[in-house]
């Protein structure tokens, strides 16, 4: 085959052929339309503020250094006017998080950016390989996911950030749209095809108790693209698969959405589109304004973070979108939607607190079908964990919960988790122990 | 064993497909010229050759599928998509420098 020249410059070898529009570019032409399309996508969905600080959810792949390179780029091309710092979770999984974290350091010194860590066993007294030796290799996903979520809110917290970007690209979304159909959890789809979300705080200071942001700047990103990207801009990214879900390989939906890109390559942001508007039409859904009200912004979906894997995206989110439901209620009423609030709905809440407990297996099913009202009833159960502080829905938070189990079945207790009597102490002097923490695996970047 | 018809080439596994070629990144490697029918070696031949040949593990299907690379992997010719190139019909040329990158992988 003859070489093609680009279409764009006319003058180089095409390189690159794009999967959105089957256009052929060059090198140089390829990384500065993929990063003036990024551009376009925080600008057009006004992503950030300016001044405002930023915490890159930094796992040492490919999504991540693609984005936090991106951003610095942006940030500095387009004066954005960000301070864009990494956070970084240690799963405390040897032979996989302890390699990807020397590349997020090496990546700290490569932008100029502060990095934090943030370890499993000095927030909750284990480790990621300490949960597999007890609960085994199955299901212990769950609890992976339940403590990165909280950590990366705790470490956005603790910095004072309230704005965390992650890098989720189309085929993530599209992925999950596509588990979201398959399950008929249309609900669910609003959070998930949502460019911005928010997490419950981990402050524990009720004042406090605003939401941290979730963007997600790579979303209509092509993987395929991204790592083109990392390619050609010779970015120092890790890549392995966790070691405890060698399933995520495989992942049936992550087929399904490969399989299409080979025939038809478009279809992946067509997905995700799709999941755009499927969303608009559920009722009920986060996004029945059309997604242009910004008070009514979806709670977080659990997803990615470092394990990519298919199982950690859906086992436990279930119950875990219980509370983030409440969540968003409680965003929503702290907003427009506060006139709506009657005594009839609080007596109704209190009948709902009653059987709360009950209801949760059927929280998804019964939100949509009940329309306006449990958006109400839901605000009087949102509260704060009563043994870690952390914002939760029930009296003591998931991933305490998982802690409580984890620490009964303990063999010996050699790590001193006495967390029960020490974080309510620490709880009302407005810390839960990730201060102290967080100060001492702080690494300077610069 | 080498064979003047051999045609060297370099190949290059990254993204965590390295992991099924024993953690080894590059490979030179002399690609016989003419494939089992003895027509000119184009990548679908190179594939099948280095499947038998030089991967070290078992699970083939984490490389191929349905007789092709599988879908997720990129393929760059002299770090040209391979699609631009005629994808598995290309005919292998000396020197040529070909790199299989996974997307596949999390982080």
């Amino acid at each position: 085959m003859a070489p093609s020249p680009c279409a764009l410059c006319h003058t180089n070898r095409a390189l690159i052929l794009r999967p959105k529009d089957h256009s052929k570019l060059c090198k140089t032409c390829f990384i500065s339309v993929f990063e003036t399309e990024i551009h376009h996508t925080i600008t057009m969905n006004a992503l950030f503020k300016r001044g405002e600080k930023i915490a890159i959810g930094a796992s040492g792949g490919k999504d991540s250094t693609v984005l936090a390179s991106v951003l610095k780029t942006l940030n500095e091309r387009y004066d954005y006017g960000l301070d864009l710092i990494l956070l970084s979770i240690d799963e405390g999984i040897k032979g996989y998080r302890d390699d990807s974290l020397e590349t997020v350091k090496r990546n700290a010194e490569q932008y100029g950016m502060d990095l934090t860590i943030l370890g499993y066993d000095e927030l909750y007294g284990w480790t990621m390989d300490q949960v597999v030796e007890q609960v085994g290799k199955k299901g212990n996903c769950t609890y992976c996911g339940v403590f990165r979520r909280q950590a990366l809110d705790r470490g956005a917290a603790r910095l004072g950030v309230k704005h965390v970007v992650t890098g989720h690209n189309a085929d993530d979304v599209a992925e999950t749209v596509l588990m979201n159909l398959l399950r008929g959890d249309l609900p669910r789809l609003s959070r998930t095809t949502s460019i911005i979300t928010s997490t419950p705080s981990a402050s524990s200071d009720p004042a406090s108790n605003t939401n941290i942001k979730r963007s997600k700047p790579l979303k209509y990103a092509y993987e395929k693209e991204i790592v083109l990207y990392a390619h050609h801009k010779h970015l120092d990214y890790f890549s392995t698969e966790c070691i405890y879900s060698p399933e995520a390989f495989r992942g049936s939906a992550r087929a399904l959405i490969k399989n299409l890109e080979r025939v038809r390559p478009s279809a992946i942001l067509d997905v995700v589109r799709s999941g755009e508007d499927m969303a608009k039409l559920v009722p009920g859904s986060d996004e029945g304004c059309g997604g242009a009200c910004s008070s009514n912004v979806p709670i977080a979906e659990e997803e990615e973070g470092g394990c990519g894997s298919a199982a950690g995206r859906t086992v436990g989110g279930d119950m875990e979108n219980m509370e983030k439901q409440l969540a968003q209620n409680d965003t929503a009423a702290d907003n427009d939607l506060e006139i709506e609030i009657t005594a009839k709905s609080l007596q109704k809440a209190k009948q709902h607190n009653r059987h709360d407990s009950a209801a949760v297996p059927l929280a998804n099913g019964k939100k949509t079908k009940k329309g306006v009202t449990p958006r109400k009833t839901n605000k009087q159960v949102m509260g704060q964990c009563k043994i870690c502080g952390y914002l939760s829905s029930q009296e003591v938070c998931k991933a305490c919960v998982l802690l409580e189990g984890l620490n009964k079945g303990r063999p010996k207790n050699k790590i001193e988790v006495g967390y029960e009597v020490q974080d309510v102490q620490q709880r009302d002097q407005g810390a839960d122990g990730v201060a102290d923490v967080m100060q001492r695996t702080s690494i300077g970047g610069d | 064993m080498s064979n003047e018809d051999d045609v060297p080439i370099t190949i290059e596994f990254s993204g965590g497909l390295e992991i099924l070629f024993g953690d080894q990144k590059k490979y030179s490697l002399l690609l016989p010229a003419k494939d089992e029918s003895g027509a000119p070696a184009n990548v679908a031949f190179l594939v099948r050759h280095l499947c038998d040949k030089v991967m070290k593990d078992p699970r083939k299907e984490l490389f191929v599928l349905d007789d092709t690379v599988r879908p997720g992997i990129l393929v760059l010719i002299n770090e040209a998509d391979w699609e631009l190139e005629g994808e598995d019909k290309y005919e292998v040329q000396k020197d040529d420098h070909i790199m299989f990158v996974s997307t596949l992988h999390g982080g």
